[in-house]
């Protein structure tokens, strides 16, 4: 294999299609190749490069846990060029893919811990592979809490899912919305993230933060969390940044030395101190 | 493998032109077309330019293409077909003529091309199958800093075998590498014995301009320094410097197609253009131009230093003369080297 093709994507059939939010959509991927569904492997945390084949790829993580089978999802919002063309792929559709490229979420470090994952928006799906990853593995951890907001109602992504963890003894879900962005009968908080949090959260005893947002969420709820008491190796967050290839050599996701694509997508909030604030 | 001297002079040079157009292979040599020098495919060592610095382009382009093809596909309604390209259908291209800042070029290139033994096959494919006879530099001009930065006009580093251009015409050709050798031993009638060479009064003289270990020390220490914000005032974000620099790999994917069929590309693209980290959201960790000047520069001299452990310059100045602004980054690295030293 020594002239082996590094950008040449494996072919996915579009198996099924969820409608999560406005513009927002779920892809359940199966591969078209058994050779290639057979030796692939993933960890929660990786990302992918997904294409249309004729439109270009775009960048996203694997949105589906490791411990579920057969397929891999990714989440998208309908934006630029390529995801448009992916918004209108139909169920059976060939897309192309190709990883899994990145670090991963250390969930083995994190045995016996308690998990606190906080989501903003469309950043709910880099986070649920690990949510699912760590809810199938349940009785490595001690409390599992999630904390997620979104601008409306309409905006929460996964409404299934959410309906489940909500129903679920063994995980505190805590929804919230934006001031305005609220529906009558919406039985959640209403408030942002950071606010939220504060208010819902009272410790960071044994814990484990898993951070995921916009800037701007980020940039209010670590406060939070370090007034909580939570050290910076214990705060985890999974970083995006433009990329073209997904493994070092395009050139144009790098934050000085560290590359997202090699070093991260996943780092602690003590790596990230370390780095320039260019991301 | 030793270096081996041997003594090529300028008619045995002119009939291995020949020789190996003969054997199929492709030469390309700087050519001056209106007054402009630039690699092109020669037959015959006429056609070369006698007079020349460097090419305005660099030499990268023969193992790192400006728009090269990733893949073809076909589309039909029901499925999707890739074919790869046949990288063994590359055919052998000897460089004649690139100057030993070209042949260090490709050193850097080849470290990010294959970094943590992950191989861009296309590049690492193209250039196994370049031989490059370089030619020592026998002038120099004042954008030239290949001394600075563990470069030399007479340096061996990256060719296969190196010429300089000694007394009568006559050409001290050192054999540095096996495929270097292969040539000289298959044509061996032509590569005569060398007597005693000092080839260094051949050779240009460029000053040291400033010191590499400064540099290197104190740049990852530099980030926030005000000096990124002074030197690129200027700079209109044009990616000149990009696209004639040597050792410059930043690519874009792009795919292009008619409805049926088409190609996934990859193009040259340049750290310094706006567009170039940009999110979708619109935000843009690289806001401002001296953002995207500090990431040129600190690419060069702090990132690729400690993960690719290669110095991302070669001291060609090609930057410099591209430049339609005059950024000279000679002068900058030298004004750097000064204020990180303080």
């Amino acid at each position: 294999m020594s002239q082996e093709n590094i950008y040449k994507p494996y072919l996915m059939r579009i198996e099924s299609i969820a409608e999560e939010a406005p513009f927002v959509k779920t892809f359940r991927l199966k591969f078209v190749n058994e050779e290639d569904a057979n030796n692939f492997t993933f960890k929660t945390g990786q990302f992918g490069e997904y294409s249309v084949i004729g439109e270009g790829e775009s960048t996203f993580c694997i949105a589906s846990s490791p411990t579920k089978k057969g397929y891999i999802e990714c989440t998208f919002r309908q934006a630029g060029k390529v995801t448009s063309a992916l918004y209108r792929r139909d169920i059976g559709d060939i897309i192309g893919f190709r990883g899994p490229y990145g670090n991963i979420f250390p969930i083995d470090e994190w045995k016996g811990k308690n998990l606190l994952f906080i989501a903003g928006g469309i950043a709910l799906p880099p986070m649920r592979s690990v949510i699912w990853n760590c809810l199938d593995l349940r009785e490595n951890y001690k409390d599992v809490t999630i904390v997620y907001g979104a601008k409306s109602v309409a905006d929460l992504v996964y409404k299934e899912e959410l309906r489940e963890w909500d129903h679920r003894p063994d995980v505190k879900l805590i929804t919230t919305v934006d001031p305005g962005g609220e529906t009558p009968d919406w039985k959640g908080k209403i408030g942002f993230v950071p606010t939220v949090l504060s208010q819902e959260v009272t410790t960071s005893d044994n814990t484990i933060a898993i951070v995921c947002g916009p800037p701007i969420m980020i940039k209010f709820t670590m406060p939070v969390l370090e007034k909580l008491g939570f050290k910076n190796e214990d705060i985890y967050t999974t970083l995006e940044n433009r990329m073209k290839c997904g493994f070092g050599k395009c050139g144009r996701c790098n934050v000085g030395k560290v590359f997202i694509c090699k070093d991260g997508p996943v780092f602690t909030l003590k790596q990230m101190k370390d780095m320039p604030d260019e991301y | 493998m030793n270096i081996e001297n041997k003594i090529l002079k300028q008619t045995s040079l002119e009939k291995l032109v020949v020789k190996l157009k003969e054997e199929g292979k492709q030469i390309f040599a700087p050519v001056k077309k209106n007054d402009v020098v630039e690699f092109a495919g020669i037959s015959t060592l006429q056609e070369m330019a006698e007079d020349y610095i460097v090419t305005v382009q660099s030499a990268k382009a023969f193992a790192f293409p400006k728009v090269e093809t990733l893949f073809d596909f076909q589309l039909t309604k029901e499925n999707v077909n890739i074919v790869e390209k046949d990288l063994n259908a590359i055919p052998e291209t000897i460089l004649l003529g690139a100057r030993p800042c070209d042949a260090a070029g490709f050193e850097s290139l080849n470290a990010i091309f294959t970094w943590d033994n992950l191989n861009d096959n296309f590049f690492v494919e193209r250039l196994k199958k370049m031989i490059i006879i370089a030619i020592s530099c026998s002038k120099a001009d004042g954008r030239c800093f290949c001394t600075s930065v563990n470069g030399n006009p007479g340096a061996t580093k990256g060719s296969d075998i190196l010429l300089t251009k000694i007394d009568n015409g006559n050409y001290l050709a050192e054999i540095i590498t096996e495929k270097g050798k292969a040539i000289a031993t298959k044509y061996a009638d032509l590569f005569e014995t060398a007597p005693e060479v000092d080839k260094n009064k051949f050779i240009a003289d460029v000053p040291v301009k400033f010191d590499l270990k400064t540099i290197l020390e104190k740049i990852p220490g530099a980030f926030e320094n005000s000096l990124w914000v002074k030197q690129s005032l200027r700079c209109i974000s044009c990616g000149a410097c990009a696209y004639v620099c040597p050792t410059c790999a930043c690519f874009d994917i792009q795919d292009i197609h008619n409805g049926h069929d088409g190609h996934r590309k990859r193009s040259w693209d340049s750290c310094g253009f706006g567009l170039f980290t940009i999110h979708t959201s619109g935000h843009n960790p690289r806001e401002v131009q001296s953002q995207r000047w500090r990431q040129r520069v600190m690419h060069k001299f702090a990132y690729m230093p400690e993960r690719q452990q290669v110095v991302g310059c070669v001291g060609c100045g090609r930057c410099s003369r591209g430049c339609p602004v005059d950024m000279n980054l000679k002068e900058h690295l030298i004004n750097l080297a000064e204020e990180v030293a303080k």
